[in-house]
């Protein structure tokens, strides 16, 4: 496959890992504890254990799974609104695959499917713009999730949408934007993160700029990465290189997809539909300032929030979860109370075991085999199977 | 005088109307017209126009072929009915043959009991049942008694099949999924995934265009070949849905064994690789159709290999793996990339990624 063998190149990989060793074996810090490292975004959490990239690793570097999943990170309250608008028999709800089996409080998604509620599942917001074209008598509802990547395709297809005059579409809007929430984890104070691996695909639309306070305030390295395997080592590579000397820059491994600007286009579409929320709730992570859009007054009559009467119920994550620490490095996966035990894929109870992407899910299911030979994870998995 | 003349052979019945209603399932004479004119007329043989309520068979003929009968039941249910590379029909012959062959067993009979909504077209079901006649007939394998229900409109989408089987195993031949030793390969008839992808494609909502076909198709040919070769094989099983990752892990659990693969060894068509990059699939868990995964002792793996590769279905065969000693259950990959990583078990369906 062009364009995508080419980044998982075995033997490339041999080189990368004999000198990502080397790098590390001379920077300070990793004398006395793993360097952590954390790659903010569920594509690369995804990456790292779909090619096994933690066993390859050498032990001095530590990997920790970020808050880069937008399905991990959903509140179980905002997952009830879904399910709340998705049983009005009225109501087609279209929604991205992965978004189906997020646990509200009482059901998901799929489950409300089961029960008659009419989710449908697409792979783009124009799908459902057509679904609403399709079924005039209906009303159509997107649930717009993620971040910056897939937020300029519902502003666009909310402007098609007016541009066409379809008034029985609206989208329910849940997306967030990571810079807050970055900012949110670099404020907090348990904080033991030396570097990080920058979302690639945010940063496409969003550039390099909005993420310099990181290296100014918290003078701590940030690469943006690419999402193939080569990608990834040669982004810990180059963190690792501004560690060792001293250095705190915004650097761009991903430059052949990220432009350093971002996309214009995209931002003015997204700029013209959304505002910043005062606040917006994050699973595991509670409320954060800023981190939310939500749709700007003169594109009202597509806002399923003004559009429906919601609940919109806060429900707090439960108590036993452990999924915040999970997200901030604080604890890996396994050391959470209820991994593998009351907390599997087939019963989430964090956000973190429901996507592939999540971290928890990413390590029952795929696992870090280096790490299952010889921790605890190995017997809370074996007598949970 | 004679007191049971043979009767001369009955006419069967037509249907001229268009579209199945529910007096198509009355169990008067308009069901046994669409029973005569769908089923009857296509799967042509014998035992039909007997109209009993059962098939029968001469115990000492099944005994002829082997010294136990083997006996599977499968359902089916697909949308789209048609797809690239087959169809219900040809789907629910060749499963369920293939349900057969896996155990080793020599097809032979098969039911075929459907469920068709009310305003299903007639000529559609003439075309499903065509299907499965002409894949019957190639398999050489009969289709002997059937029945039909109808039901309202919205309880069944269109048509859904059953098809049953019976088949009789050789003796010597003992297939067990709890058999794999450590040590023995892991092979594979050839490229992994086609079915799955071909379905998800042929849906037409991801507006993604292909040329996968899917990779239905009767395999007891193919295995009688393998066993002749390698007639130490230690287990042969379909890897249908759930993939190759599934079936992997049903092994490795039963046998208390581990599996290591080699994703380099592991055949994939470059369209089923793409197409798995772009949706955020994973191909070890896309379904097959034509695709079984079989477990040889180590010193019947060149045979084995041959004797696939010889073969039309074999084309593609490999090598990709071996059981081994490690954690009992526990498959694993070593990845292109020169990784490892643990191949589980799917938890719910496998849902695209977002982004």
């Amino acid at each position: 496959m062009k364009y995508a063998d080419e980044f998982r190149d075995r033997e490339k990989a041999a080189t990368l890992i004999l000198e990502i060793d080397r790098l590390a074996a001379t920077i300070e810090i990793a004398k006395t504890r793993p360097i952590n490292i954390m790659e903010v975004c569920g594509g690369h959490t995804h990456s790292i254990f779909r090619y096994g990239l933690e066993g390859m690793l050498p032990g001095a570097i530590e990997l920790v799974h970020g808050p880069g999943c937008p399905v991990c990170v959903l509140p179980m309250g905002r997952v009830d609104d879904c399910v709340s608008i998705a049983e009005r028999s009225e109501v087609i709800f279209a929604t991205f695959g992965d978004a189906m089996r997020v646990p509200g409080s009482k059901k998901s998604l799929q489950q409300a499917k089961a029960g008659g509620a009419d989710v449908r599942m697409v792979y783009s917001p124009l799908d459902a713009l057509a679904l609403a074209r399709k079924n005039p008598g209906r009303e159509v509802v997107f649930f717009g999730l993620g971040f910056e990547t897939t937020m300029p395709s519902t502003a666009l297809t909310v402007l098609q949408a007016e541009a066409d005059g379809v008034e029985n579409f609206s989208v329910f809007c849940n997306h967030i934007t990571i810079v807050p929430t970055m900012k949110a984890i670099l404020d907090s104070p348990e904080l033991n993160l030396d570097g990080f691996l920058g979302p690639g695909h945010v940063s496409m639309v969003i550039g390099a700029a909005p993420y310099q306070f990181i290296a100014d305030v918290y003078k701590r390295p940030m690469v943006i990465a690419g999402f193939e395997p080569l990608d990834v080592l040669q982004s810990i590579w180059m963190v690792l290189k501004q560690i060792k000397e001293g250095r705190a820059e915004i650097e761009n491994q991903y430059a052949r997809v990220a432009p350093a600007a971002g996309n214009a286009a995209a931002l003015n579409a997204v700029g013209k539909v959304y505002e910043l929320r005062e606040f917006f709730e994050w699973r595991g992570l509670g409320s954060i300032d800023h981190s939310g859009v939500k749709m700007r007054d003169e594109y009202a009559r597509f806002d399923a929030e003004r559009k429906f009467a919601i609940p919109n119920v806060k429900i707090a994550d439960p108590k036993s979860c452990q999924c915040g620490d999970v997200l901030k490095g604080v604890i890996k996966p396994w050391q959470c109370r209820v991994f593998g035990a009351a907390c599997t894929p087939e019963t989430p109870l964090g956000a973190l075991m429901v996507s592939s992407e999540g971290a928890c899910a990413a390590y029952y299911q795929y696992g870090g085999v280096r790490r299952h030979a010889s921790n605890e994870a190995t017997q809370r998995l074996a007598t949970a199977s | 005088m004679n007191m049971h003349p043979i009767p001369p052979p009955r006419a069967l019945g037509r249907v001229f109307v268009p579209m199945v209603t529910l007096a198509h399932g009355g169990g008067g004479k308009a069901m046994k017209d669409l029973i005569d004119d769908v089923f009857i007329s296509a799967f042509a043989n014998a035992a039909p126009q007997t109209l009993e309520d059962q098939a029968r068979f001469d115990l000492a003929g099944l005994a002829a072929h082997g010294d136990r009968l083997a006996f599977t039941t499968d359902s089916f249910v697909v949308d789209p009915l048609f797809f690239p590379g087959g169809d219900i029909g040809k789907l629910a012959v060749c499963g369920t043959i293939n349900d057969l062959a896996v155990g080793g067993a020599k097809p032979l009979y098969l039911s075929c009991a459907v469920v068709i909504e009310e305003g299903t077209e007639v000529e559609l079901l003439r075309r499903i049942a065509q299907s499965m006649a002409y894949a019957a007939r190639e398999a050489g394998v009969a289709i002997v008694t059937g029945d039909t229900k109808v039901v309202q409109r919205g309880a069944c989408d269109k048509i859904f099949i059953t098809t049953t089987g019976i088949g009789v195993i050789a003796p010597g031949v003992d297939l067990g999924v709890d058999r794999v030793r450590p040590g023995d390969g892991i092979l594979v008839n050839g490229l992994l995934g086609d079915h799955g992808a071909a379905i998800l494609c042929a849906r037409g909502d991801l507006a993604l265009e292909t040329a996968i076909e899917s990779d239905c198709a009767a395999l007891h040919g193919l295995i009688a070949a393998l066993l002749r070769a390698a007639p130490g094989a230690r287990c042969i099983r379909d890897a249908t849905r759930g993939g190759l990752a599934t079936v992997l892990n049903e092994i490795a659990d039963a046998s208390g064994v581990s599996i290591e693969i080699e994703e380099a060894l592991t055949p994939l068509r470059e369209e089923v690789r793409g197409f798995c990059e772009i949706l955020g699939l994973d191909p070890l868990y896309l379904a097959n159709e034509g695709k079984i995964v079989i477990a040889v002792p180590r010193d019947e793996i060149a045979a084995a290999l041959a004797a696939l590769g010889a073969h039309p279905l074999g084309e593609g065969s490999a090598l990709i793996g071996y059981a081994g000693c490690g954690e009992p259950g526990r498959v694993t990959m070593q990845t292109v990339f020169g990784g490892r990583r643990i191949v589980d078990m799917l938890v719910g369906e496998q849902l695209p990624r977002i982004c």
